[in-house]
């Protein structure tokens, strides 16, 4: 557990009742039974804390890839969530890439869009970032989700492609062309940066309030676009704060 | 009039039918891991189910504005096949879940001893997980059948309370109410109950820790015979509010033994997120 998982933890316990704080303790020290624990955390720390809750779980245990990817498999809806949120507190030691396609795979909006946080977006080739962000237009997933849009679509001459023929189809079949697409295609046409870009967007982005530091850069760069890919941090940089009530998208409890 | 459907398969329905069941007040459901027709002879075809019952069904339901919550069980029918037994003892595993309010469906198919064990291992796990069991009565040899479902659950360490036993009528319903259990009648064309016949067995046997279902599933059934006994009720001198006991109020009781029934969902929903598909500032 690293000083920045201290301190979120922290955080964490001292916005839980003295029932779920005992409890978290528990489960914090019973790597055996993090399968149930894992499962019942929302009906013992309550539904706001649930996805903190697990990513918690998971960043103290660590699970080997193979349990890991048992949690995902065998979890409901919000347990794959909190799995897909805690890829990058696991890396480099656990490659989740896996765990990322399989959520684009899905029909689940939720999922779709947590596969396109901040792990997502270091681990995915250009081909495939591209379809899930096509995907995202199509079932309606607001781009504001996907981490680093706007780095990562500098420049992509493909993606503007996709995106016209799409606006193409949509517009011979009388249908709505989505808002986003507008402002997608206009981000393709700014040059890509020449150089690894200073992105500290993760910090002010509304998807995410995960400190940059915290991605798996290092051992996941970005196959295709290294140009884009926002460069290590060495500290910790401060997380967001989060306003009272306020939600992380991805994040939801459900 | 809101109505909760305890018991309703609805894999094996149609968006349309959540918007008709929508329309005529259903705001709350229940889908019993069940039977889907063709045999399972693998135990993983059986996760795959369990996972459906768990993501993508309620995510489904959510966009109709329909709360969803499972049981799960290895039921009675699949009990029987040696292939399929692996499946109770991962079963721990999914009882764990949130959107998991009762061990079910239980019971007895042909009353077989491997029928026995899988009952009795189940109400077991029931008791291990606070959860409630939701045991049906087998659709041949009906009367004989609840006998010996009420013995079973009787030498169990489940109380009579937290077990509901569906698939009643008017040869069974005197025995079920007697033991002190939920009782779950199934209101689905010819071969269980009818709304009229229903309306009889409540002015009859009351109200009271009564449960009135479709079992709509892949056979010749119906999503919205709970809303027409709600109107067989009204139609024939029962109140609102008797009406909103029946069809909302026992089964939120019920299901509620476990402690994890959350109808939040039971508002229109949007399938995106915060229902905003418009990109946000910044980027
Ligand atoms: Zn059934």
């Amino acid at each position: 557990m690293t000083a920045a998982d201290r301190d979120r933890l922290g955080a964490l316990r001292s916005e839980l009742d003295e029932r779920a704080q005992d409890w978290l303790k528990r489960a914090l020290a019973e790597p055996d039974r993090l399968e149930i624990s894992f499962a019942a955390a929302k009906r013992a720390c309550g539904a706001p804390h649930a996805v903190r809750v697990r990513v918690a779980l998971l960043a103290e245990h660590r699970p080997p890839a193979a349990r890991l990817a048992e949690l995902y498999r065998r979890g409901n809806a919000a347990e794959r969530l909190a799995v897909l949120e805690a890829l990058p507190e696991l890396a480099p030691d656990t490659d989740g890439s896996e765990l990322v396609h399989d959520a684009l795979r899905t029909n689940d909006p939720r999922l779709v869009a947590a596969a396109l946080g901040p792990y997502g977006a270091c681990c995915l080739a250009p081909h495939d970032w591209r379809q899930a962000v096509l995907k995202c237009l199509f079932v309606g997933i607001p781009l504001a989700e996907v981490h680093d849009l706007a780095p990562r679509a500098a420049g992509d001459d493909e993606l503007a492609r996709m995106l016209r023929d799409f606006a193409a189809e949509r517009t011979a079949a009388g249908r709505t062309v989505p808002e986003d697409l507008h402002h997608l295609l206009e981000l393709t046409s700014r040059p890509a940066p020449a150089r690894p870009a200073p992105d500290r967007s993760a910090l002010d982005h509304p998807a995410t309030g995960r400190p940059v530091a915290d991605h798996p850069v290092t051992d996941h760069p970005v196959t295709g676009r290294p140009s884009t890919v926002p460069s290590p941090v060495d500290g910790p940089a401060a997380p967001r704060p989060t306003a009272p009530g306020e939600q992380r998208p991805t994040g939801q409890e459900i | 009039m809101r109505i909760f459907d305890p018991h309703i398969h609805m894999t094996s329905r149609t968006t349309d039918d959540y918007r008709a069941m929508y329309d005529a007040g259903v705001r709350a459901v229940v889908e019993p891991s069940f039977w889907l027709g063709q045999p399972r002879t693998h135990p993983a075809s059986f996760y795959d189910y369990f996972d459906a019952l768990l993501g993508w069904e309620p995510f489904r339901a959510a966009q109709y504005g329909i709360a969803h919550h499972c049981t799960i069980a290895l039921n009675p029918k699949e009990a029987g096949d040696p292939r399929c037994l692996p499946v109770l003892e991962e079963l721990p595993r999914y009882l764990a879940k949130d959107g998991v309010v009762a061990v079910g469906e239980i019971g007895y198919d042909s009353m077989t001893p491997a029928e026995d064990r899988a009952l009795a291992a189940q109400l077991q796990m029931a008791v291990d997980h606070e959860l409630p069991a939701m045991v049906h009565t087998p659709h041949r040899d009906k009367a004989a059948g609840l006998t010996r479902t009420l013995d079973v659950v009787r030498e169990s360490d489940l109380p009579i309370e937290h077990v509901l036993i569906d698939h009643l009528n008017e040869t069974t319903v005197a025995a079920a109410t007697d033991s002190g259990c939920w009782r779950g009648f199934s209101i689905y064309p010819d071969t269980k109950m009818d709304p009229d016949r229903m309306v009889a067995l409540l002015r009859s046997h009351g109200t009271e820790c009564v449960l009135v279902n479709s079992a709509a599933d892949w056979g010749n059934s119906d999503p919205l015979t709970p809303r027409r006994v709600g109107e067989a009720m009204l139609a024939a001198g029962f109140t609102e509010d008797d009406v909103d006991l029946v069809l909302w109020r026992n089964p939120v009781e019920f299901y509620g033994l476990s402690g994890r029934l959350d109808l939040d969902a039971a508002e229109p929903a949007s399938p995106t997120h915060e229902g905003n598909s418009v990109l946000r500032g910044g980027e």
